[in-house]
């Protein structure tokens, strides 16, 4: 039984974290650790540090083009709901205006874009995010905890090809982190 | 550099952002230091208020009952003052939480740095001022079980729709959108700071608690990449929102054909008025918390400062606006729009219209000068001025045109009654429930973006090899 469990934690290494004293430091580790090979590396921070996904290489966001969506979904419905009902499906006339005033449309219409946009940028933010997510490999380790207050860390996560073990210690510690420590999964046995 | 050159250039610097440059864990600590406090370390400034806020809360909860099962005949609304009490308190909580979308969307895309101090604070103000807002809507329909059926387009057994054409209609519209928005605003705004508090935890019921509601943010850059996109464009779809909702707002009384309202200045007045009545209330708000929390090395002079001159520039604004209304009276040739505004000055509510003047045109003008910009009791009694003076505003444009309507035979003057008086006392108690609750239970100010523009989080900070020449 012991002896399972001890293999299951060999198999399930997270990855290997290391603490930086200052954001300008972590940047720089960010771009000494690829500039070693890795790539599956992240960051994490109290706040955003400028210029840091440029240094990660990431991709830029397609969240804007979710909330592009999710606008027109709004207008669109807007501008089909006021016609079908006032115009359409019970159409009266009230103060002398044509049946179907479609410029009385354009508050509704632009609230409800508004509003459909909102809703796709902070549900496309927690999808994009994988959020609510209880659990982590890092909330096992102690120290992480410092992340919301002062400390900035950097791991390179085992699913990366050039991973092993040393040669991450190796390249977080050339880059000036400290505290190198090797964070794994916690596996039901 | 010469060390002329150079004390000259340190006084155009501008003063710090922080003062006393605290470090990164030093702002955690002084943000979620209110928040951690045992529960027998609860400040008795805030059991008090706590205790009056209750209070008048049990007041609108009595008032509320005498009021649905009595019938809205309760209030002091007559016959021709249709309109009155119920909605001068709408318009003016719902103006007071223009502020606080001003400050987190507009300052954003404006990139005053300064907002971060703020903007956390403010927007619980919004928040909570368009939830007192909504209760006037709700209870005059006298029904507010029904509301949503009245007022929301439902199918129902009549195959009845509502008229879009109506501002009234848009109005729900605009005051739900948001009023939504706002909070998703709000909690964007928040989850990195409700993970600082479950990382800070002490107890498990703490940990779990702010833990449920951090959803696991863990700082990742990965994470923080779409954050900060998702930010920019809340903030983007908040600006124009903000704008559209107190258009809206003014109408309900442009798009009618009563002199004193029927008026194209209505929107930008409207607008300007709400920031300047939001700002009046943060400041209010904010000088009392300043105090009581030692956030003065985060909420410093400077933020003051420039909040004080936002109310001197929309002070003015409100100010030409009442102008303007005047000369169009005149120059409009409508003898009704004369009497109208001669009788707003003059007539039976001529000591509202002068209390307001006084209040929102020549108050602020103090402003002008930098030691009453600078002095924490002056622009603490200047800003009571202005939550009075917006409130006048709404009642003096409510009630003088409708008071007297276009035939003699059927004028009238307005009396509030007790109902009325209790009801507005009313969502002061909920208002200040909620945000007592707030400040003892959520970081009044945004730990992570306040963070984000000290000066030990630029990246080229440690770097002294180029030091202030890079810049």
């Amino acid at each position: 039984m012991s002896q399972k469990s001890s293999v299951a934690l060999e198999d399930n290494v997270f990855g290997v974290v290391a603490e930086y004293k200052s954001p300008g430091a972590l940047l720089e580790a960010v771009k000494a650790v690829r500039q070693a090979g890795f790539t599956a590396i992240d960051t994490y921070t109290p706040f955003p540090i400028h210029g840091m996904d440029k240094a990660m290489g990431l991709r830029p966001t397609i969240l804007p083009y979710m909330v592009l969506c999710g606008g027109l979904t709004g207008v669109g419905c807007a501008i089909l709901l006021q016609w079908w009902m006032n115009g359409f499906d019970y159409p009266f006339i009230i103060g002398g205006k044509p049946i179907i005033s479609y410029q009385a449309y354009v508050p509704i219409g632009f609230e409800l874009m508004v509003l459909l946009s909102a809703l796709t940028t902070v549900f496309g933010l927690f999808a994009l995010c994988r959020l609510p997510q209880p659990y982590h490999p890092l909330f096992t380790h102690e120290r992480f905890a410092r992340f919301s207050d002062d400390g900035f860390f950097l791991a390179i996560e085992a699913k990366d090809p050039n991973f092993s073990e040393a040669r991450a210690r190796e390249a977080l510690a050339a880059a000036g982190g400290t505290e190198i420590a090797v964070v794994r999964d916690i596996v039901e046995t | 550099m010469s060390a002329e050159r150079s004390a000259v250039a340190a006084v155009l610097e501008p003063e710090p952002l922080l003062n006393n440059n605290p470090s990164l864990a030093a702002i955690t600590n002084v943000v979620c230091r209110p928040v951690e406090l045992p529960v027998q370390k609860t400040p008795i400034g805030w059991i008090l208020s706590f205790v009056v806020a209750l209070g008048l809360l049990g007041l609108y909860g009595a008032t509320l009952t005498f009021l649905v099962t009595t019938g809205i005949g309760v209030w002091g609304n007559n016959n021709p003052v249709y309109w009155a009490w119920d909605i001068t308190n709408f318009v003016w909580w719902i103006g007071i939480g223009h502020a606080g979308t001003l400050i987190s969307a507009i300052l954003f895309l404006f990139r005053q740095k300064w907002r971060t101090a703020i903007n956390r604070f403010a927007e619980a103000m919004t928040v909570f001022a368009v939830l007192c807002a909504l209760q006037f809507p709700l209870f005059h329909t006298g029904r507010p079980w029904l509301a949503a059926y009245w007022l929301l387009p439902l199918p129902n057994q009549m195959s009845m729709w509502p008229n879009f054409r109506s501002p009234l209609m848009w109005d729900v519209f605009a005051v739900s959108t948001y009023g939504l928005v706002s909070v998703l605003f709000w909690y964007v705004g928040l989850i990195p700071d409700l993970a600082t508090l479950r990382d800070r935890a002490t107890n498990r019921t703490r940990a779990i608690l702010y833990g449920i509601f951090a959803m696991g943010w863990r700082g990742s850059n990965r994470h923080w990449q779409h954050y900060e996109r998702a930010y920019l464009i809340l903030a983007g779809i908040s600006t124009p929102l903000v704008l559209s909702v107190h258009s809206v707002v003014s109408f309900d009384f442009a798009t009618s054909v009563l002199p004193g309202w029927h008026a194209t200045i209505f929107p930008p007045y409207f607008v300007a008025g709400a920031v300047f009545s939001g700002f009046g209330l943060v400041m209010t708000l904010m000088v009392l918390a300043r105090e009581l929390y030692g956030l003065k090395d985060l909420v410093t002079m400077r933020v003051l400062e420039n909040m004080n001159k936002i109310m001197l520039v929309t002070g003015t604004m409100v100010g030409y606006a009442y102008g303007m209304e005047f000369f169009m009276a005149w120059y409009g040739g409508n003898p009704y729009e004369r009497f109208t505004f001669i009788n707003r000055a003059m007539g039976p509510y001529a000591w509202a219209y002068w209390t307001m003047i006084s209040c929102n045109v020549i108050s602020p003008q103090l402003f002008w000068f930098r030691s009453i910009r600078r002095s924490v009791p002056l622009m603490f009694i200047i800003s009571i001025f202005v939550n009075i003076g917006m409130w006048f505003e709404r009642f003096v444009i409510i009630a003088t045109s409708l008071h007297r309507d276009f035939t003699p035979a059927a004028w009238g003057y307005f009396r509030p009654t007790w109902i009325d008086v209790s009801m507005y006392l009313g969502t002061f108690g909920l208002f200040f429930t909620l945000f007592l609750l707030f400040l003892r239970f959520v970081p009044m100010i945004a730990i992570s973006e306040i963070k984000g523009v000290s000066p030990a989080a630029d990246p080229h900070a440690h770097d002294t090899s180029h030091g202030k020449e890079a810049h």
